[in-house]
């Protein structure tokens, strides 16, 4: 809403300008002047929830909530006196009464936003203690679970699930001290529409809501002598892991990444990308078919698996239009336990596959029944977030900047270009269209880089012309800017070829299991999320291959163990289906 | 323990909605903020069923196009809404101060385990609910207790089951 009107106003004796419409809390971040906030988040709607951000505005009697109250010309306003810190303090201070006491255990200790406000609000002795809620942790999940006790009500998973991902899953219950943030019907996160697709967890500022961790499951599958553990890391991680170890976002950390992964035993170090390569090739073939026929167009990509869930709970018609294409995860995961398994020949029953993920629903996907062997047991055996993989590292006491480059083992280990920019939005249909382009006209793609589908913007539509077709494209992240354009194509005003879907905002480098961002940035900050792609698409650039089927493992691994591309073994190896899920959602 | 095995099945108890609250839903539909409707929605399906079947919460809002959460989350916020079948007599205790002062709350522990309910719950036998009430302006005749809209004043405890039996209720066979 920027309008060209501005207002003159005073912020703590600062004369300064500011449009019309903004409020004093943006006005004053404007002029170097950060008030203590809680409740706010740049991304979302405002909720003046957490009365963190009072201020003093001269002519009123009582001090205002400065993340909702808008400037006006001549305002005289005051961040910091006596009174206010004394406020601010009592405000904080009433929130950890209700709160339990147990930073030193908690899993966002050093890392939590209610702490952090604390120690700022100067908070060292305890006047109040009272009553505390108390109720049930929500552990339904294997993706990601809620503490209520842990819960200060300032309702940005509220927001962020209604704002950003149009889910709408959760709502406050109840009122005043009973207040619970939970699904429908005070269910849990299981019996529910919830995506899984964590970006709950990304913004709630304590320990309220988490991934379902996993890391116990890996060391003891790591210490178990009888267990042959496989780890596979995806696109996204090697973009944002060092940030966990002090590197600014955007810093690529292949090499360390696998340096750390052998330190901690893992018996095979593979790459997703390799999935990814595989699932290019897999899902071109299917688009081509489709286009050749004229029939289930636009094909949307399926290797989100919020997206996935989110379909199936709000958009079940569109199931028969979706990719039979399983992730590149679990792709990697069935050939881990069927191709490798015979080369290396290991009973694949043996075998402990560790998918590292950007992505809380990849933990969910791993537990869907149509991803399990026919042996009973689940191709990916467990599921470790960015932020659970590098705690883990930092547990094994390992030295991460110090660490030398190591490479992915092979032959599921080497990838191409193609395959690096699948986690960021965009990347898996730039992939495609490199693939479909050589597939169709049968000659060498010589401008690589499609930019038209780059960027972090919610959607993005392109024209490409590929032989004698012109295909038209989109491509959508947040699952709020998957709706506008699946309605667009619902209703008939916009035709497409294919679709590219990713549940989360930026892609799977703005996951919900990605690193809670570095001081000074935000989740879904566009900043941040540009930083992260650009670590992939650099990666993508210097890399020798480019396009996913001139990957000659690839090549090989069709010729000697796959057969043709949709082919019938492919299709029972690496393909899927999908069902409407209850309960049905409101869209 | 696979992902299917914890999923939700469609529910299987059905309370449909009446045809009259359908039809109230279809024409709020074309009016600005029909989303609006919704707490009188909900007030109309508490008058007929007497408390809010979870199912129909789910269908008001697929009628309604709200969701879920949203629908239980305004049902839970207001204190009029119940989610469980009242009992046919509503029991209430008045535990504003001067009640609670004259001893309501041993009134309002006594009842509970005459009737064997926690508050806001239904009797086995359909017959009581309890409940608590905050002043009923009253006080004069402090503890008071209300058994649907008749009034009594200066209640003993020991008095109750008397009270109770002339709404049929039976004292457990010790």
């Amino acid at each position: 809403m920027a309008t060209d009107k501005e207002v003159t106003l005073t912020i703590d004796g600062v004369v300064t300008k500011a449009p019309a419409d903004a409020t004093i809390m943006e006005a004053a971040d404007s002029v170097g002047i950060a008030i203590p906030r809680l409740c706010y988040h740049p991304h979302l709607s405002i909720a003046g929830a957490c009365r963190v951000c009072l201020v003093e505005v001269e002519g009123m009697r009582n001090p205002v909530a400065s993340c909702a109250y808008p400037v006006a010309d001549g305002m005289k306003i005051h961040t910091s006196s006596t009174q206010l810190r004394r406020l601010r303090r009592d405000v904080v201070e009433l929130i950890l009464d209700n709160h339990p006491q147990d930073c030193q255990t908690c899993d966002r200790n050093q890392n939590c936003e209610l702490q952090k406000l604390s120690y700022e609000m100067g908070i060292r002795e305890r006047y109040f203690e009272g009553e505390r809620k108390q109720l049930e942790k929500d552990l339904s999940s294997p993706a990601v679970i809620r503490d209520p006790e842990k819960c200060i009500l300032c309702g940005r998973c509220v927001r962020v699930c209604d704002e950003v991902q149009g889910v709408c899953n959760l709502s406050q219950h109840r009122r005043g001290f009973h207040i619970n943030v939970a699904p429908a019907h005070e269910g849990n996160m299981m019996n529910s529409v919830c995506v899984q697709c964590g970006q709950c967890a990304n913004v709630c500022p304590t320990a309220a809501i988490l991934e379902h961790n996993a890391t116990d499951e890996v060391f003891k599958a790591l210490e178990d002598p009888t267990k042959h553990v496989v780890v596979q890391t995806a696109p996204s991680i090697r973009a944002a892991i060092g940030e966990g170890f002090g590197y600014p976002p955007g810093t690529p950390a292949t090499g360390k990444m696998v340096s750390a992964l052998r330190l901690m035993g893992f018996d095979k170090i593979f790459d997703t990308n390799f999935g990814a390569d595989l699932t290019i090739v897999e899902e071109a073939h299917e688009f081509l078919r489709r286009l050749e026929k004229n029939e289930k167009l636009p094909l949307i990509t399926s290797c989100s698996p919020g997206w996935i869930k989110f379909m199936e709970h709000f958009y079940p018609e569109l199931i028969p239009f979706a990719s039979t294409c399983r992730s590149p995860m679990t792709m990697l995961s069935v050939l881990i336990k069927t191709y490798y398994a015979e080369k290396a020949q290991v009973d694949p029953k043996n075998i402990y596959v560790v998918g590292v993920m950007p992505c809380t629903a990849k933990k969910y996907e791993a537990r869907r029944p149509e991803h399990f062997a026919p042996w009973g047991a689940p191709y990916t055996d467990a599921v470790l977030t960015t932020r659970e993989l590098i705690w883990m590292m930092k547990s094994f006491g390992i030295d991460f900047n110090h660490l030398g480059d190591a490479y992915f083992d092979n032959p599921l280990g080497l990838s191409t270009g193609a395959a690096d920019i699948f986690g960021t939005t965009g990347g898996v249909m730039e992939a495609a269209l490199r693939t479909a382009y050589e597939k169709v006209t049968g000659q060498p793609l010589e401008q690589l880089d499609f930019t038209e589908v780059r960027g972090v913007e919610g959607v993005k539509e392109s024209k490409v012309k590929i032989g004698d077709k012109t295909l038209f494209v989109a491509v959508s992240n947040g699952l709020t800017n998957a709706k506008h354009v699946l309605d667009k194509v619902r209703s008939g005003e916009k035709k497409y070829h294919m679709i590219e879907i990713m549940a989360c905002p930026g892609g799977c480098i703005g996951g919900g299991g990605q690193p809670y961002p570095p001081p000074g940035m935000h989740i879904m900050d566009a900043k941040l999320l540009r930083m992260r792609a650009k670590a992939l698409y650099s990666i993508d650039s210097q890399k020798q291959f480019r396009k996913s089927h001139e990957n000659p493992y690839i090549q090989k691994l069709y010729d000697r163990f796959l057969g043709e591309p949709n082919g019938p073994k492919a299709h029972e190896l690496l393909h899927t289906h999908y069902e409407p899920k209850f309960p049905k959602g409101v869209r | 323990m696979n992902a299917q095995t914890l999923e939700a099945k469609p529910a299987q108890e059905k309370n449909a909605l009446p045809e009259t609250i359908i039809r109230y839903i279809d024409d709020a539909k074309s009016l600005p903020h029909s989303e609006s409707y919704l707490i009188a929605v909900l007030q109309m399906i508490q008058k007929h069923f007497g408390y809010l079947p979870a199912s129909c919460m789910d269908e008001v809002s697929e009628r309604m196009q709200i969701p879920s959460a949203v629908v239980t989350g305004v049902a839970t916020f207001y204190h009029f809404f119940t989610f469980v079948p009242k009992g046919k007599h509503t029991v209430s205790v008045c535990l504003g101060t001067a009640c609670y002062v004259k001893g309501a709350g041993l009134l309002f522990e006594r009842l509970q385990e005459l009737l064997g309910v926690k508050p806001g719950e239904a009797s086995k036998d359909g017959l009581f609910t309890l409940e608590s009430a905050r002043c009923v302006g009253a006080c004069a005749l402090a503890p008071v207790m209300l058994v649907d809209d008749q009034v009594y004043a200066n209640v003993r405890p020991d008095e109750l089951p008397k009270i109770l039996s002339k709404y049929g209720f039976k004292p457990a066979a010790k």
